[in-house]
């Protein structure tokens, strides 16, 4: 993990779910579950397990990295590309039970070494279009 | 190494309707010229034209199929124009919506 020392950012999403944490764990760790919600797979939750998600624009290679059932889970999530720089990242998975289900947290944490950060919104009349184009690809699968 | 990269996108996209027609497949996916010629505004020619600078930036894959092509956008070709993270922001959110939809389908 030291070469993300240097700009690692971060994505944290996390929400109050009505279900109880081992029922959410099932989802996180079945292939047939994960499937229905992510992407295609052939996750283990098994550490050091290779494991690939596949949708129609790619696929990301993972590797386990950790597993506490029922409460944590986290594995890396790299995208590699031919022409450009990809994507190095863990995803790390955080159940919490509560009085009326799970808090579910989901953090990635990663870094682009090239990021060229200034682009964005520095061209007059991108930031709409980079707006539309997040829409459309938060509806993706 | 990739400085020619983010050019390439940005000139591609510069032209309106090509950013239009590149909207459209990643709003509809995967399209025939044909498809995308009738609600163009444009001739065929002109929509090829433009297809082909799309293809070229990289933004969009064709694939014959019979006597029609196919083009399809290439969401990844986008990745040095958006932050990695405001992209998965929105994918994430989006997975949990699913996640949460699994869930309420699901036996105990």
């Amino acid at each position: 993990m030291n070469e993300m020392s240097a700009e690692t950012l971060s994505v944290v999403v996390e929400r109050e779910i009505p279900h109880p944490p081992e029922k959410i764990w099932r989802a996180l760790t079945q292939p047939h579950l994960i499937e229905e919600w992510l992407m295609k797979t052939d996750f283990k939750p098994v550490v050091d397990h290779r494991f690939n998600l596949r949708a129609d624009w790619g696929a990301v290679d993972c590797q386990v990295l950790a597993v506490e059932p029922n409460k944590a889970l986290s594995y890396t999530w790299n995208v590699t590309r031919d022409d450009m720089a990809g994507l190095k990242s863990v995803v790390t998975w955080t159940l919490t039970p509560t009085s009326t289900g799970t808090h579910l947290r989901m953090e990635q944490s990663g870094f682009r070494s090239d990021q060229p950060r200034y682009y964005q919104g520095a061209k007059y009349g991108w930031q709409k279009f980079l707006a539309n184009l997040e829409q459309v690809l938060a509806r993706l699968d | 190494m990739h400085a020619a990269v983010p050019d390439a996108l940005f000139k591609s996209l510069a032209d309106p309707t090509r950013r239009a027609l590149f909207e459209r497949l990643c709003r509809e996916g995967e399209q025939t010229v044909a498809a995308l010629t009738a609600r163009a505004g444009v001739s065929q020619p002109a929509v090829s034209k433009h297809l082909a600078v799309l293809k070229q930036a990289g933004l969009v894959r064709n694939r014959h199929e019979g006597r029609q092509t196919h083009y399809s956008a290439q969401l990844a070709a986008l990745a040095p124009l958006i932050d990695w993270t405001s992209l998965m922001h929105g994918f994430w959110q989006s997975r949990f919506d699913d996640l949460e939809d699994l869930l309420n389908r699901m036996d105990q």
